[in-house]
């Protein structure tokens, strides 16, 4: 099977390329990129007008729920998800139930997503048993499985020694740790950013210190160790001082924002809706505003979603009583497009660095690249699509987002993953030929 | 809109009122007037000076406001609802013969949330009504005593009554309907 | 008198963020009124005839309960008390459902109190009948603040321009941002006062001064309000022991001199002697912590009479 993509604006920042080029994907893999490419018997599909064809899309932090909490989210449904938000890989978190912290549930998960079809999958392990904190989980086994990193996400690791330790054991098998940062003492039973609206609301306040001195600790050990730390969703402007710092120092630190943190602020708590209720808390304009100076002046690595599906139900009560976390995945590259790039804030080739290019090189997966022998996956975006948020639509089991409702310019107008056309958006003029 | 009672015909007809007031009540000792909020609160204290002119005594005057007694809160959506305001009945009314005093007598629920809220303040031997403007359309079994003027209206006018020490003038109009 | 008498017709009363000041002044007149009705014979009037209240208390809490419950009775309604430990909620049912029931029964008004913020606002959205909120966690507690208002009213004359300090657990107490909307809205000069570890953030930006020094917030104060302490917060390390608090945050009468001389006390109850008030103030003349629970039932009848009402002139 060989397919010839033409007519579309190629952005590929790792290879330096921006422009008009044409694409030859044989056997699920990109054969050949350049302009006015010959045919040559393969089958030609043209890309509709004004989309940009750029590597595939790579969301490093979403909560699939499988196994153990099938009633938000499935593999399946979640990368159904993935796909039809642009995504051709995600990481999943190892949060399930049973925690994913042995090669058995890596390879459940691993199986699911093939059965599933659609996106990669790249499991996260736990950096714990039973992610608590105390003994490490194997790590070079569930590496063995197919983890490409380790986390205990939905909490901190827990003590700095476990963080030494698991730096320096992590550093064997080339795996980050990536850290949920927050100080348990410091959080409490916070549910909301400790501000004027949680004040106002009565609210219980997280402390953005709570997460600061979680990332100054893990940034200092990572020095230490020389082990690689990924900071997951980073929301406060202290964190982002301490994660600049730490790049100065030549520290291996990276980090990602989520779409919800450089969008909204805590002044979206009025009204009570749990629909903003995640964690990390949606903080005050100054870290707003602080997360997309870091995600224009490169600071930032990564947009990562924090897709964390909850069932309607679970949503449906007192603020302080429902789960923390919003879906995401259907809704990253509109608010990206719409947010950053259109406002000029970022260009599109950063947009691709930090949604694509970035999170391969973290996780050292494939992607991230369209060059000669890379797997041919592939996101074609429609940056002038007037989108609008229908939680309706979703693909994802469940539709706990604040953004329902939201017009929005840009969106997605296919997915391939090794070749294959995994989604089409049929509000997309022109798409519905790019079905091969 | 026409004035159908001026300033000269008001004090008269007020004036009028208290004498028959005088000679249907022998012994004025124990009489006792009650204005309903708000303008029958000014006429029970004109009529009350007006028995003390004639009969040299002085019946003491007290303050209803019927709000909570009304049987139409929340019936309609819309539409004005007085403000609550206080009662004040500086007596006993044990055993008095009560003078309930209104402006416009028209469907009579006034009156009948006047007499509930009468009786929660103790035992009057007798309560009558005085009113200065009888417009008829009663949609209860009530008749006023001491009727100042009875005025034939149509169910779409409405009569207004204007006191000097509310609206800086003494009248009596009939204002919408078919002459508007 | 800018606000009509319908103005909180068919409303909820959620907080009193959602209150402008005349509307505040028309449950503070109405309250006047109702007043009257307890100095009557027959404590009664029928205003609330055929109408339905559920008292709906997931917190106990004898005096707010009891409070609405005298309020509903004097204004002939019928009422229907539901406490935490008798209902459904303790085998796991939600909020939303077990008023979803109740709403079944068609009443009026759903008198809520509820340990979560916001719990009100869930149920506004849901609910067919009007919420009163009595409490919702650290949030608001609207008509505790109107009875305040109400006293302090009563005995001033006025609330613009008084300085008011109020002192105490500001941190997790809805009866204070209850207050400083209430009383900045109606122009009082708001003092907020607690040891650091108790002060929310960003209060100012709600309408107070905020100050860790009690002398400060006291002196020259019209109005003394104390919050009360909950005697589980020394083991957050708020504070290291009751007996310091009282020393540094108590109101001593030698602390009460400090205000002006007719000042008033105020307390919403339930008081820890010896914590944050010395027994000679709470029953000191200045004193007016009962007045505050006789004004609860006039300002309950007045705010559950306008959130009923919307007849028309007869
Ligand atoms: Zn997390
Ligand atoms: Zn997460």
């Amino acid at each position: 099977m060989e397919i010839l993509l033409t007519g579309g604006r190629l952005v590929d920042p790792a290879n330096g390329i921006d422009g008009p080029c044409d694409l030859r994907i044989v056997d699920g893999l990109v054969a050949e990129v350049g302009e006015g490419l010959a045919a040559r018997g393969a089958t030609v599909r043209e890309v509709p007008a004004g989309t940009i064809v750029c590597p595939g899309l790579i969301d490093m932090h979403v909560h699939l729920r499988e196994p153990g909490q099938e009633h938000k989210e499935t593999i399946a449904s979640g990368v159904a998800a993935a796909v039809a938000g642009g995504f051709t890989a995600v990481a999943c978190m190892p949060n399930t139930e049973p925690v994913n912290d042995h090669a058995g549930i890596t390879q459940l998960i691993v199986a699911r997503a093939q059965e599933a079809g659609l996106a990669r999958v790249y499991p996260i392990g736990a950096v714990s048993r039973g992610s608590k904190g105390e003994l490490l989980a194997e790590l070079g086994e569930l590496k063995a499985a197919g983890c490409v990193a380790v986390s205990d996400d939905g909490r901190p690791v827990a003590t700095a020694l476990l963080m030494r330790r698991a730096l320096e054991y992590a550093s064997v098998f080339g795996m980050p740790v990536i850290d949920h940062c927050e100080d348990p003492t410091l959080k409490g039973d916070g549910v909301a950013h400790e501000g004027f609206h949680a004040s106002r609301l009565g609210l219980r306040g997280l402390p953005a210190a709570a997460e600061e001195i979680m990332v100054e600790r893990d940034i200092v050990l990572a020095g230490l160790t020389g082990g690689a730390v990924h900071i997951a969703h980073m929301s406060a402007r202290g964190s982002l001082r301490a994660v600049r710092a730490g790049k100065a120092r030549g520290i291996r630190v990276t980090a990602e924002v989520t779409p919800h943190h450089f969008a909204l602020t805590d002044e979206r708590l009025e009204g009570y809706d749990t629909n903003v209720k995640m964690n990390p808390p949606l903080r005050e304009e100054a870290d707003r505003a602080a997360m997309v100076e870091g995600i224009a002046d490169g600071s930032v690595d990564v947009i990562a979603t924090d897709h964390a599906p909850h069932h309607y139900d679970e949503k449906n009560v007192e603020f302080d009583r429902a789960p923390f976390g919003i879906v995401g995945l259907e809704t990253a590259v509109p608010l990206v497009l719409d947010r950053l790039v259109h406002p000029g804030t970022i260009t599109l080739a950063r947009a691709v660095e930090l949604l694509s290019v970035n999170p391969a090189r973290i996780l050292g997966v494939a992607g991230g690249s369209l060059s000669a022998g890379a797997p041919a996956d592939i996101t074609i975006l429609a940056p002038d699509l007037e989108t609008t948020v229908d939680p309706a639509r979703f693909r994802s089991k469940s539709r706990n987002t604040p953004f329902g409702g939201w017009r929005l310019k840009g969106g997605v107008a296919a997915t391939i993953v090794g070749g294959v056309v995994k989604y089409v958006n049929p509000d997309v003029v022109g798409a519905d030929a790019l079905k091969w | 809109m026409p004035v159908v009672m001026d300033g000269d015909r008001m004090a008269r007809t007020l004036a009028r009122m208290a004498h028959e007031i005088v000679e249907r009540n022998r012994s004025l000792e124990d009489v006792a007037f009650v204005g309903v909020r708000t303008r029958g609160v000014p006429i029970a204290r004109r009529l009350a000076e007006h028995v003390e002119k004639i009969a040299g005594v002085a019946a003491p005057v007290g303050i209803l406001d019927i709000t909570l007694y009304r049987d139409d809160l929340s019936r309609h959506a819309v539409g004005p609802q007085p403000l609550v305001r206080r009662t004040d009945i500086p007596f006993s009314i044990d055993g008095r013969r009560i003078l309930l005093v209104d402006d416009v007598l028209y469907t009579g629920r006034t009156v009948r949330a006047a007499l509930d809220a009468l009786v929660d303040f103790g035992r009057p031997r007798a309560i009558q009504l005085v009113v200065l403007v009888d417009r008829g359309h009663r949609e209860l079994p009530i008749k006023a005593d001491y009727v100042g003027k009875n005025l034939p209206t149509a169910p779409a006018e409405s009569v207004q009554v204007r006191l000097s020490e509310i609206d800086g003038v003494d009248e009596v109009a009939i204002e919408g309907g078919e002459a508007a | 008198m800018t606000a009509t008498a319908t103005a909180l017709a068919g409303r909820h009363l959620l907080g009193i963020a959602d209150l402008t000041a005349d509307e505040i002044g028309l449950i503070l007149d109405t309250a006047e009124a109702m007043k009257e009705v307890a100095e009557r014979p027959i404590k009664k009037v029928p205003a609330l005839r055929g109408k339905t209240v559920i008292n709906l208390f997931y917190e106990p809490s004898t005096r707010t309960r009891t409070s609405f419950e005298v309020a509903e009775k004097r204004l002939s309604a019928d009422t229907l008390n539901i406490a935490v430990a008798t209902s459904s909620v303790v085998k796991g049912e939600t909020l939303i459902d077990t008023v979803l029931n109740l709403e079944a029964m068609h009443p009026d008004m759903i008198v809520l109190r509820h340990a979560s913020s916001g719990a009100g606002h869930l149920l506004s959205k849901v609910c067919r009948a009007r919420i009163i909120n009595a409490g919702d966690g650290m949030h608001e507690h609207p008509t505790q603040a109107l009875l305040d208002a109400f006293t302090i009213r009563e005995r001033k004359g006025r609330l613009a321009g008084l300085k008011v300090a109020i002192i105490g657990d500001l941190l997790h107490s809805r009866v204070l941002r209850s207050n400083v909307l209430l009383l900045s809205k109606m122009g009082a000069d708001v003092w907020a006062c607690a040891p650091p570890t108790l002060i929310p953030r960003g209060l100012e930006r709600l309408g107070a001064h905020v100050t860790t020094s009690v002398d400060e917030a006291v002196r020259g104060a019209d109005v003394v309000m104390m919050l009360r302490i909950q005697l589980e917060r020394m083991e957050g390390n708020f504070f290291p022991s009751l007996r310091e608090y009282f020393n540094v945050f108590g109101m001593t009468p030698e602390r009460v001199a400090l205000a002006r001389e007719d000042a008033i006390i105020m307390h919403p109850g339930p008081m820890n002697r010896g914590v944050e008030i010395a027994s000679e103030v709470a029953d000191g003349p200045r004193s007016v912590i009962l007045d505050q629970v006789t004004n609860g039932v006039a300002v309950r009848m007045a705010v559950l009479y306008l959130l009923a009402g919307g007849g028309d002139g007869d």
